[in-house]
């Protein structure tokens, strides 16, 4: 490997989270963009052809080295590590709602989905997946909720965009949703 | 559309009774899910409900539900009822267009199922996610814990010594203690009515007393008052206290 991807790969090995490709620039000043990407498809390579147990993987907005999924099972049975628990149905609608239409209050999500949602608002808001990101006009001035950047992570998604567009919905809104 | 909803669970057109199974309602997040997983079942077109049948099934479901969680159900099955009702009365003939009673519903559903779309959609990828590892990741301590002391007694000693001999000499201070003396108040008080019946503050506490002289009698005063040694009577705010004998009074 070369000396750039053997920088960016301990960096992504020492950090907990994705990084972001302007903070593995930031590493080397001399690296132009072109140049991260090609060390990045380097590591990315080196793991996949050497085949190692981890690979590296674009996910919530940055770059992170993951486990390979044939060793989830393994690794979880000898209590190494654990998968976060699964999200329930009704957090998981109320989640799909606020990525589409953020900034959302919590009237409009009860509005679509016929229910209640402050529990799971809450525990929503607990696991980090959304953040309150304003406040709505209207009466009370209603707290409104956005995802975060732990909410890419979960999903293993890049960007926002990475969602498929309301129009390629198999059933369209006839209230546009906004733009992401 | 005549057939009638009927809380007993049958209807009266002889449309086939509701699936005997049991339905745990937590398979369904919410009102909307149930409806249209009913719709599905029933394969009927979501633009065109038929409202009493698709009403009558989902009010058979939520009865096998403890109606204390049922609260978003019935606010449900109310409004199909509502629905139900709209749909019963006569349709102007004329031209006007007839706004159909199910359409804010048909909206509601086609959003609650672009949304199910979604959550499709976020379950496989959060799947794909949980299945791999990223590394774990134990934040260090933002201080590192300090090395524990290593220190002699000697070296202990010498720098308590460097220490005295760096500063000059203390002031000492004489504390005088003053301590309030009820036991020794009571006694003069004891005496003075024993004199006489009837003593005044002002005889107990001399103009120059000190204060934990004033203090003294007053806690003397007040503990012989609750034993009921005397009788403790002020006539009027901030006048001359009156101090009578309680056995004198009684003598008399």
């Amino acid at each position: 490997m070369t000396p750039l991807a053997k920088l960016l790969e301990a960096a992504l090995f020492a950090s907990a989270r994705p990084i972001p490709t302007d903070e593995l620039a930031a590493l080397d000043a001399d690296a132009s963009k072109a140049a991260i990407a090609a060390a990045l498809d380097e590591v990315r390579e080196h793991y996949d052809v050497d085949g190692h147990g981890v690979e590296l993987v674009e996910i919530g907005g940055g770059w992170q080295i993951l486990t390979r999924a044939e060793y989830t099972e393994a690794i979880e049975r000898a209590q190494l590590a654990s998968r976060p628990a699964r999200l329930s149905a009704a957090a998981l609608e109320t989640l799909a709602l606020i990525a589409y239409r953020q900034p959302l209050g919590r009237a409009e999500i009860e509005e679509i989905r016929g229910v209640s949602v402050g529990s799971v608002l809450k525990s929503l808001h607990e696991r980090g997946l959304i953040d309150v990101v304003g406040r709505g006009e209207g009466m009370g001035r209603p707290l409104l909720y956005g995802t975060t950047p732990i909410f890419l992570e979960y999903f293993a998604l890049r960007h926002l965009e990475e969602l498929p567009r309301s129009d390629e919905l198999a059933v369209a809104l006839k209230a546009e949703p906004r733009p992401l | 559309m005549t057939d009638g909803v009927q809380f007993g669970g049958y209807t009266a057109d002889g449309s086939s009774p509701p699936p005997s199974f049991v339905v745990e309602l937590t398979e369904f997040s919410g009102p909307l899910d149930l409806l249209l997983t009913l719709i599905r079942e029933e394969q009927v077109d979501i633009y065109d409900i038929p409202i009493a049948r698709v009403a009558e099934q989902f009010l058979a479901r939520i009865r096998t539900m403890a109606l204390n969680d049922a609260a978003d159900y019935l606010e449900m099955a109310a409004r199909l009822l509502r629905i139900k009702a709209q749909m019963l009365l006569p349709r102007g003939d004329g031209g006007e267009a007839w706004d159909d009673p199910r359409a804010e519903l048909v909206r509601r559903l086609l959003e609650y199922q672009q949304m199910r779309e979604v959550v499709d959609v976020l379950e496989r990828a959060g799947e794909e996610r949980r299945s791999r590892f990223a590394r774990a990741y134990i934040p260090l301590a933002a201080a590192p814990p300090e090395a524990p002391l290593a220190l002699s007694l000697s070296e202990l000693l010498a720098a308590v010594d460097r220490i005295l001999r760096t500063t000059k000499d203390p002031t000492m201070h004489d504390v005088i203690a003053r301590s309030v003396d009820v036991p020794g108040a009571i006694t003069l008080i004891r005496a003075l009515l024993a004199l006489r019946a009837h003593a005044m503050w002002t005889d107990l506490v001399s103009r120059d007393a000190e204060p934990w002289q004033i203090l003294s009698t007053l806690l003397g005063l007040l503990e012989m008052a609750k034993l009921g040694e005397c009788k403790v009577l002020q006539p009027r705010p901030f006048a001359n206290v009156e101090i009578t004998s309680d056995a004198a009074s009684e003598a008399a």
